[in-house]
């Protein structure tokens, strides 16, 4: 997510499951919707069917969306960037970019400070690399200012240091020859991919991309989603019906949990966490609201100062006043810099930092790359409460392979939790859409819903501290938090989160009274009349109702975006950065599939909800990106922290060289971990470990496996972790189809089953045969019961990470394999 | 003809043609008969996938407190009643004879799980909870800046939950001071 950000301004998938019908190319490339999204598969086909779309698939494997491929190509794991670099180099050389687009609505033509030196010019990293510190100081990687703070343009694209130009320079050596080197795809369909691609960059033609894990789970997962992005503002496919970059995500509620930022670096509606220097609320809006001297940018973030209030307001009522900075002091405040992501956790869990923890609806035991590590960490922890629909490997870790009870000392409480038709409440869908759930029978025994664990839990506590008092008790005891008496009324936290009136106010010229809700967004304020819980899903639950719980079937534009279907963030606009898909004077780059279109009569936009309704551009409106201060998407992603520009390296425990940059082999700024024994790399490769393995999910399973192993039906489909593996590699070690095999890796081994297929093939790379095995993470010692399921792949997974999100490089990674 | 397929077979069987279970299989007409009889008087609710992303629509029939029959809900617009293996799986979910039923205690050093009531249980937590908190809790980092922070507890969870109790969760931690919260979205 944190590329798209980076690129538009939001972490989500730009438009919806339903657009695809809309495409004309679809390129997937670090997903497998055939298999992990399935159902979506019906409007990629239909796109095929009903507009000749070309669907290409980019994949280490033979995947059944490949089968339905018009071209498939198979890959190396991790050589994405080198694949879409090239790309980027085909459309420049050959001029298939869409001009007027990257002009007006991206910052190709913004020149970058003289200082911004590139890996080409360095050999392989960019300007401000600290070697020691292993990081970058980014001063030089901004864009120059005109005398009013304005970055200055050259429109004709031709100034040596506008964006443009560096990002040709940038990727002039991803020749098709090198690509074809480093990916070990045959040169003649990667040209072939190329074509088809950039055909798109015509306002009438369209493309969409589709990623999933494939491309996050890398040392360079965020540059791969950034060079994609990079790639659709070149071709203009942004804010396009059919086009978008679409992170396809893997949990019902992924997008929904993000969205509410059960994440350590964002607070709902992902306002930024509150560090330490920010020593008051005004320290806190003053740094962090991005500013924009552009009097064509709409610079939306700059409202921030009314989001936060309302969600101070919404934490802590009455008590949350201006006089005591709204109870600002009441949040915890990270320390500057400092991350406090997943495998820090664990980190600090394994060093014995973390005493007591919640495993809530997940299982890391099996989920956590190097499991191991996450598995040992939790036998340190002092307490630990699964909250589950079951038994996990993480609640029963105490007696799992290798552990004996007697030696740990974890208090561990299993609480058992209702599954989805046993209470009521919203999810988010990858298309942002929410979408409303009934209850149908009461949970199982003395099963109970989230919401009321927690409920039931905040209110113990907060008893213990009214009687006993303790360290900071206010943020606890003076928490605003009603959501009924005896059940918990999950429709009074929808409404909370929507936001209400805590006083008669008027804003915009209309009334409001105390305790109505508020209409959406745009009617926050900051200066304590408004309480929200989340100014994103503001709108979802107003005076009109719950809107999250529609099923009106219209579809006004024919282009599948049924406005009154469900309800989606932002203030249900259903593709975003739409005002990208009309040209200066608001009329459709593509008359056939306009998203919005400008009515000069009524002076009124037609379609989907508009990204602002001022009028367009050139009749004085604003600049598409909204969310982006510079109001244009973004190529030179400045804030990044691996480079302004995506760049191929190895990953981590690739055995092969950096054919473009020999000096510097793997993300100069990776994050590894190293400093506790079971954190182990190899750095390069190692002959020990000859064999490249990539994770991956089947159709029957999802996730660790908890929701599904546990379903007999499913179970019986995809009985045990297996180890697919091509018929080469098979002659080579000796093994066929349904035998037992051991995968080992610098971390830990498992066993396996066998299969041998045709869809993977080893490929040659710098003279070599680089072996690829597949093998899926879903299995887990705990369950099916007798353990013939196997255990999970995680525990090969390597300790090294992006070092933009921290996501683990779990789709490559160095394995050996032998018969059992 | 003795056909015997196992799952291996059927994956090499799959190549070069899209395979029903990845795509929704149409069990409707063969099963009209049986389900009309399953559902009769059933009472109608419709809820969304659990499982991946896409968000299909299903139709869950209960009765006398528990689920008779789930499908795909025809009526929805991204789905159009189909479901993939997981989706059709819903029933299953719902009628399970390994869900937990009653809450689940391990003592130190323990070699089983043994049955406790809720109440023991949410107030043994919630003691744990806040002697964890008051002894660890940090009210100035080591610049002198004040932080007002629990780093001793941790939390993971959890896009297997629905917004509204994602928002209480977090609200509730956030309350606590903890700042170690973290989710599927992170790896
Ligand atoms: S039925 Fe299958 S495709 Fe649809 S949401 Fe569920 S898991 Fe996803």
């Amino acid at each position: 997510m944190a590329a798209l950000a980076e690129s538009f301004g939001r972490g989500a998938m730009t438009n919806h499951w339903v657009d695809m019908k809309n495409s004309d190319v679809i390129l997937v490339m670090g997903g497998n919707p055939a298999e992990n999204h399935p159902v979506s598969m019906q409007w990629i086909l239909k796109a095929k069917k009903e507009r000749g779309a070309k669907l290409i698939v980019v994949d280490p494997k033979y995947t059944r969306t490949a089968s339905q491929a018009d071209l498939f190509i198979q890959i190396r794991p991790g050589t994405d960037i080198a694949f879409l670099g090239g790309l980027v180099k085909y459309i420049i050389d050959n001029e298939l970019y869409f001009k007027d687009y990257i002009v007006n609505y991206t910052d190709a033509a913004f020149l970058v400070d003289p200082n911004f030196k590139d890996t080409e010019d360095l050999g392989g990293v960019f300007s401000g690399y600290d070697p020691k510190k292993k990081k970058y100081n980014k001063s030089t990687w901004k864009y120059q200012l005109d005398e009013n703070g304005i970055p200055k343009k050259d429109p004709t694209l031709k100034d040596p240091n506008c964006v443009f130009q560096l990002l040709k320079k940038h990727f002039s050596r991803y020749t098709i020859d090198v690509v074809s080197e480093i990916t070990g795809a045959p040169k003649e369909k990667i040209l072939e991919a190329y074509k088809i691609y950039a055909s798109t960059g015509k306002p009438n033609r369209v493309a969409t991309e589709c990623y999933a894990m494939g491309w996050t789970q890398h040392t360079v997962g965020t540059q791969n989603i950034r060079c994609m992005a990079i790639i659709q503002l070149l071709l203009g496919n942004i804010g396009m019906a059919g086009g978008g970059v679409n992170a396809l995500r893997g949990e019902s509620n992924v997008q929904g949990s993000t969205d509410m930022c059960l994440l350590f670096h964002i607070l709902p509606g992902y306002l930024p966490m509150v560090r330490a220097s920010h020593v008051d609320l005004k320290t806190y809006i003053k740094k962090t609201t991005p500013k924009s001297n552009d009097p064509k940018s709409l610079n939306w973030w700059k409202h921030r100062s009314k989001y936060i209030v309302s969600l101070l307001k919404a934490f802590w009522g009455d008590y949350a006043t201006p006089e005591n900075d709204f109870c600002f002091n009441y949040l915890p405040k990270l320390d500057d810099g400092k991350a406090y992501s997943w495998y820090d956790l664990f980190d600090a869990m394994y060093k014995g930092k973390i005493k007591g923890f919640f495993a809530w609806g997940q299982n890391p035991a099996c989920s956590s790359a190097n499991a191991n590590k996450a598995r040992q960490a939790l036998s340190k922890l002092d307490w630990l409460v699964c909250v589950n629909l079951w038994d996990s490997e993480t609640a029963s870790f105490w007696k799992g392979p290798g552990m004996d009870p007697k030696k740990v000392k974890t208090e561990v409480f299993l609480l058992p939790a209702a599954a989805s038709v046993e209470k009521e409440g919203s999810i988010t869908n990858s298309g942002r859409w929410l979408q409303w759930r009934y209850k149908a029978v009461e949970p199982p025994g003395e099963a109970r819903r989230d919401a009321e664990i927690v409920d039931e839990l905040y209110k113990r506590i907060k008893a213990l501290y009214e009687k006993e008092g303790g360290a900071f008790p206010d943020p606890i005891v003076k928490l605003n938090w009603n959501y009924g008496d005896g059940e918990v009324d999950t429709k009074l936290i929808a409404k909370e989160v929507n936001g209400y009136f805590t006083k008669d106010t008027t804003v915009k010229g209309k009334r409001f009274r105390k305790g109505q809700q508020v209409p959406n967004f745009v009617y926050l304020k900051d200066d304590g009349s408004t309480a929200c819980g989340n100014w994103l899903y503001s709108g979802s639950y107003t005076e009109e109702g719950n809107m999250m719980a529609r099923r009106e079937k219209i579809d006004p534009t024919g282009l599948g975006m049924y406005p009154k279907w469900a309800w989606c963030w932002p203030v249900n606009r259903r593709v975003l950065y739409n005002r990208a898909s009309v040209d200066l004077m608001g009329n459709p780059w593509d008359p056939e599939r306009p998203v919005i279109k400008w009515n000069p009569s009524t002076k009124k936009w037609v379609g989907d909800v508009p990204d602002g309704p001022q009028p367009p551009l050139a009749l004085g409106g604003v600049l598409p990106f909204i969310m982006k201060p510079t109001g244009v998407g973004t190529i030179f992603g400045k804030g990044r922290a691996d480079g302004p520009f995506p760049t191929h390296y190895e990953p981590a425990e690739s055995p092969f060289k950096n054919i473009l940059y020999p000096k510097v082999r793997i993300n100069p700024v990776a994050r590894i971990f190293k400093d506790t024994p079971v954190d182990k790399l190899v750095l390069g490769g190692d002959p020990r470990f000859p064999y490249i393995a990539t994770t991956y999910r089947v159709t029957e399973h999802w996730q660790t496996g908890l929701m599904t192993r546990n379903m007999p039906w499913l179970l019986e489909l995809e009985p045990q972790v297996f180890v697919e593996m091509s018929k080469e590699l098979a002659k080579e070690i000796g093994v066929k189809s349904g035998d037992k095999v051991i995968v080992t890796s610098p971390r830990g081994k498992i066993w396996a089953i066998a299969v041998v297929t045709e869809r993977i093939k080893p490929l040659r790379i710098e003279g070599h045969t680089c072996h690829i095995v597949g093998i899926p993470w879903h299995y887990g010692w705990r369950w099916p019961e007798d353990g013939s399921g196997g255990d999970s792949v995680n525990l090969l997974t390597p300790p090294a990470h992006d070092p933009n999100t921290s996501i683990q490089e779990t789709k490559c990674f160095a394995v050996n394999i032998k018969r059992a | 003809m003795d056909v015997k397929f196992t799952r291996r077979d059927f994956l090499k069987l799959s190549i070069g043609s899209l395979v029903l279970s990845s795509l929704g299989i149409n069990l409707e007409p063969v099963k009209a008969y049986a389900k009309e009889l399953k559902i009769k008087n059933a009472k109608e609710t419709t809820t969304i996938c659990p499982y991946c992303s896409v968000g299909c629509g299903i139709i869950v029939y209960s009765k006398g407190g528990k689920v008779v029959n789930t499908e795909g809900d025809p009526d929805h617009v991204i789905s159009r009643g189909k479901l993939c293996p997981k989706g059709a799986s819903l029933y299953q979910l719902a009628n399970n004879p390994t869900r937990l039923l009653k809450p689940l205690y391990r003592a130190p050093y323990s070699d089983k799980w043994k049955e406790v009531s809720w109440d023991w249980a949410l107030d043994r937590i919630a003691k744990l909870v806040k002697k964890t908190r008051d002894k660890y809790f940090i009210y100035k980092n080591e610049k002198g800046q004040v932080v007002n922070r629990v780093e001793a507890i941790a939390h993971v969870g959890s896009a297997a939950l629905d917004n509204e109790e994602c928002y209480i969760l977090q609200k509730f931690l956030r309350a606590l001071g903890i700042v170690y919260i973290e989710h599927q979205a992170r790896i």
